[in-house]
């Protein structure tokens, strides 16, 4: 038998406090009280001299933006950091769109998140927890950036957000020196398109690649190919109309789409360059989609501006380089050549003066300059200096959206809700280049559409 | 990035704080306990000690629960009711029947093959030369996390076309085998068989360990008696050694059913519930966050806990059975 030990009276007193004395200590050292903040109004501060009498303090920005792109990010706003004192405590998730939700219903919103999809914003304002642009921000936002851009966030005549990053979602990767080699035209009709397509096909080259697989996104990049056909065929009032659901997910116009983008992904002699038949295109990953290029397996791959980052190391992305793209051709002459694009959004969760500051830093073309520098980066705003952007996609995609002629639209999956935008549009897609019907995947999301 | 202690001091702070912390609230806890009336003093320490335990059983469990159940009952939002209609919705969707089917597959197959693995596994080694090597062989999958399993099972999986080379283990075998390589995880009901598999290659090595143990304790004489009357193996493994481990083998059967009903990280890292594989847990995940449908996540959520509940009863009962039968 053992006797169980009882702790004196005294060593659980002295236990107990020592305990509290650390705890106390601990978390004055934490909060900073005991630490020095950067130092303030140094040399080099005169971009920031307006934000001068903002008194500090610190600012948590939640956002998808992960790794090499967040560390990019975080040294463009380092400066304006230092030189107004404002501590940004930057948070990237791969888990963004579940876990923002979480956050903000659990009562731990972040001062200011980014968010890729307008859609998923909407849900927060119409909560009543994301807050309207202070006027100064919507003044710089207004003047910024292009109205097509701003439409997406207003509610109510009020703006919840700025711009902050762009992507096209319009390009047409190639390889130059395959088509010269070849004899091969980009082409800028839709006739054209399909008419090499047929030439590379009888050159015993499959035209395209295609990669859709991204785990629980897997089907994406067929959404992406459905909405720049719909804004090419049908213009992007009817486009508008698709995406705000003024006319069902299964219209007609939707289906002679999905059609049209059928002839070329789901055609054994255009797909899939490199990866097997047509049905590999839903187990190819959308990374590794359009690699083949490299190899001359395949002619084209249809991605956003983004996939610039995911050609290995060494490839030279030029007009005269490795790899170049063009913007997906004209269907109808009338309509001309929308671009379809994406990017984020900054949108706050309260007003304190320093979070204030910070969105109005993020709107300025300082940052976007300072971001650009940094690399792989380009936004929509009107200033942005074009020479600071690092590779020549990148420019031709700035200057494809400062055009004034260009018409944008943001991804209609992304604007759509959750529901549709994330889910079921995802999975219908899957299921289509698996072989179901175009008539029975629609009707499958128009069912799934939420009604209220 | 190279490790920088000044860098890292933060987090080890935030770890003395959370040991102080912990340390704290016990040294008030024993502090109170001691400071308890003389009289039913043992009333006074019990409601000290449990009284922790309590708190966070009613704030973590029991009051989640409740608050899952109502929003059930609310719509998106969480704000408006509307009744029956998020179960009526789960019963009558096509896309949701089928992760309900799915379900039903991986709690049928998965912890009968897994437990049946791990005995036959059991009794073939048992008492062999390389027990202890064999059952280690058996055992290691056990300390994969369900992901890194799910990783290797994917390469496993893997295509490519014909004319090129294999990465993939199975479709290397069939083109040694002479047959054109498989796009394996896009044909349903197949891929859903094809990931419990790797549930099973995780569990087996749990159901063996458990199930050797039972083995080795079924007392020497029934074994060496039933030698003596002249069974052969078969006969033997069917009269003497199930019939003894049976209680063992349920209690396995039923952790494993429970394991199974909750799988989320297998379907989500191999096909993230694409091409018809989706599962009770992982469609709940996806409705509740990442769709915002925080009503048909929730009521998801309520029927796999009733699902869950029957199981977890058995298991009470069990455990009450042989401690009874041990206090005889």
């Amino acid at each position: 038998m053992v006797t169980p030990i009882r702790p004196s009276r005294g060593t659980a007193v002295a236990a107990t406090s020592l305990s509290l004395v650390l705890l106390a200590t601990g978390c004055d050292y934490l909060s900073g009280t005991g630490g020095t903040s950067a130092e303030r109004g140094g040399a080099g501060c005169e971009p920031f001299a307006e934000w001068a009498d903002v008194e500090g303090g610190t600012v948590d920005i939640y956002a998808s933006i992960r790794d090499e792109e967040g560390e990019r990010m975080q040294r463009a706003w380092k400066n304006f950091s230092e030189c107004t004192g404002i501590n940004i405590r930057y948070e990237g998730s791969g888990e963004f769109e579940a876990q923002v939700q979480v956050k903000i219903d659990g009562g731990n919103a972040p001062d200011i998140a980014f968010f890729p999809q307008p859609g998923l914003l909407s849900r927060f304002v119409e909560s009543g927890d994301a807050l309207p642009l202070p006027e100064s921000v919507a003044k710089r936002a207004q003047e910024g950036y292009p109205e097509d851009w701003l439409q997406y966030v207003e509610h109510d005549g009020k703006l919840y957000g700025t711009p902050l990053g762009a992507n096209v979602k319009s390009f047409v990767w190639y390889s130059p020196g395959f088509f010269t080699e070849n004899g091969y035209e980009t082409p800028t009709t839709w006739d054209d398109l399909i008419k090499l397509s047929d030439a590379m096909a009888d050159d015993g080259v499959k035209p395209w690649c295609a990669g859709i697989e991204s785990g629980e996104a897997t089907g994406w990049p067929v959404t992406d190919w459905l909405e720049n056909v719909m804004l090419r065929e049908h213009g992007p009032d009817v486009y508008d109309q698709w995406i705000d659901h003024e006319i069902p997910f299964d219209d007609p116009k939707v289906a002679t789409a999905l059609d049209r983008v059928g002839d070329i992904l789901r055609n054994p002699d255009y797909v899939n360059g490199g990866h097997g038949g047509v049905k590999s295109i839903a187990t190819t990953s959308s990374q590794d989609g359009g690699i083949p290029i490299l190899e001359d397996k395949c002619g084209m791959y249809l991605m956003g501006s983004f996939y610039a980052a995911q050609w290995p190391e060494g490839t030279e992305i030029a007009e005269d380089g490795d790899v170049f793209a063009f913007n997906l051709p004209t269907i109808d002459e009338e309509i001309g050549t929308p671009v379809l694009g994406g990017g984020e959004f900054t949108a706050a969760f309260s007003d304190r003066p320093e979070v204030v500051a910070v969105q109005e830093y993020l709107a300025t073309v300082d940052y976007a300059n300072r971001r650009a520098q940094e690399g792989a980066w380009f936004s929509a705003h009107k200033e942005l200096d074009l020479n600071a952007l690092d590779n020549p996609n990148d420019r031709f995609a700035a200057e494809l959206l400062r055009d004034p002629d260009t018409v944008f639209r943001w991804d209609g999956g992304d604007y759509m809700p959750a529901a549709v935008g994330s889910g079921t549009f995802w999975r219908a897609m899957t299921n289509w280049i698996n072989g179901s019907d175009t008539e029975d995947v629609l009707g499958y999301v128009e069912q799934s559409w939420p009604k209220s | 990035m190279a490790f920088d202690i000044f860098a890292e001091l933060p987090k080890l702070l935030w770890l003395v704080i959370a040991v102080a912390a912990f340390l704290a609230v016990i040294g008030v806890l024993l502090l109170a306990v001691d400071g308890g009336p003389r009289t039913r003093y043992d009333w006074w320490q019990a409601t000290c000690f449990l009284a922790p335990a309590g708190i966070l059983l009613l704030t973590g469990l029991v009051y989640p629960v409740i608050r899952t159940t109502v929003l059930s009952f609310h719509g998106p939002g969480g704000d408006t009711s509307v009744g029956w209609d998020n179960y009526v919705w789960m019963f009558t969707r096509p896309e949701i029947l089928l992760v309900l089917r799915n379900t039903f597959l991986w709690v049928i197959f998965a912890p009968v093959l897994a437990t049946a693995t791990g005995l036959v596994y059991s009794v073939l080694v048992d008492r062999s030369r390389y027990e202890s090597i064999a059952k280690s062989l058996l055992f290691m999958p056990m300390a994969i996390s369900f992901v890194g399993a799910s990783i290797i099972w994917k390469f496993v999986y893997a295509f490519r076309p014909a004319n090129a080379d294999q990465i993939g283990l199975l479709n290397q075998l069939l083109v040694w085998a002479g047959g054109e390589p498989r796009q394996w995880l896009l044909e349903g009901p197949l891929n859903t068989l094809l990931l419990i598999v790797v549930l099973i290659w995780i569990q087996a090595g749990f159901a063996m360990v458990i199930l050797s143990a039972a083995i080795k304790a079924i007392p020497a004489e029934i074994v060496e008696a039933a030698r003596i009357d002249g069974v052969n193996g078969w006969q033997q493994f069917w009269r003497i050694t199930l019939p003894s481990i049976w209680p063992t083998v349920t209690v396995v059967l039923i952790t494993i059913s429970v394991q199974t009903l909750k799988i989320f990280d297998i379907v989500r890292t191999m096909t993230g519930g694409q091409f018809g594989t989706s599962v009770i847990a992982n469609e709940m995940y996806s409705q509740a966050f990442r769709y915002g449908q925080l009503g048909h996540g929730s009521a998801l959520a309520v029927f796999m806990f009733l699902l869950v509940i029957p199981l977890v009863l058995i298991q009470i009962r069990n455990a009450r059975r042989t401690r009874e039968a041990q206090s005889l």
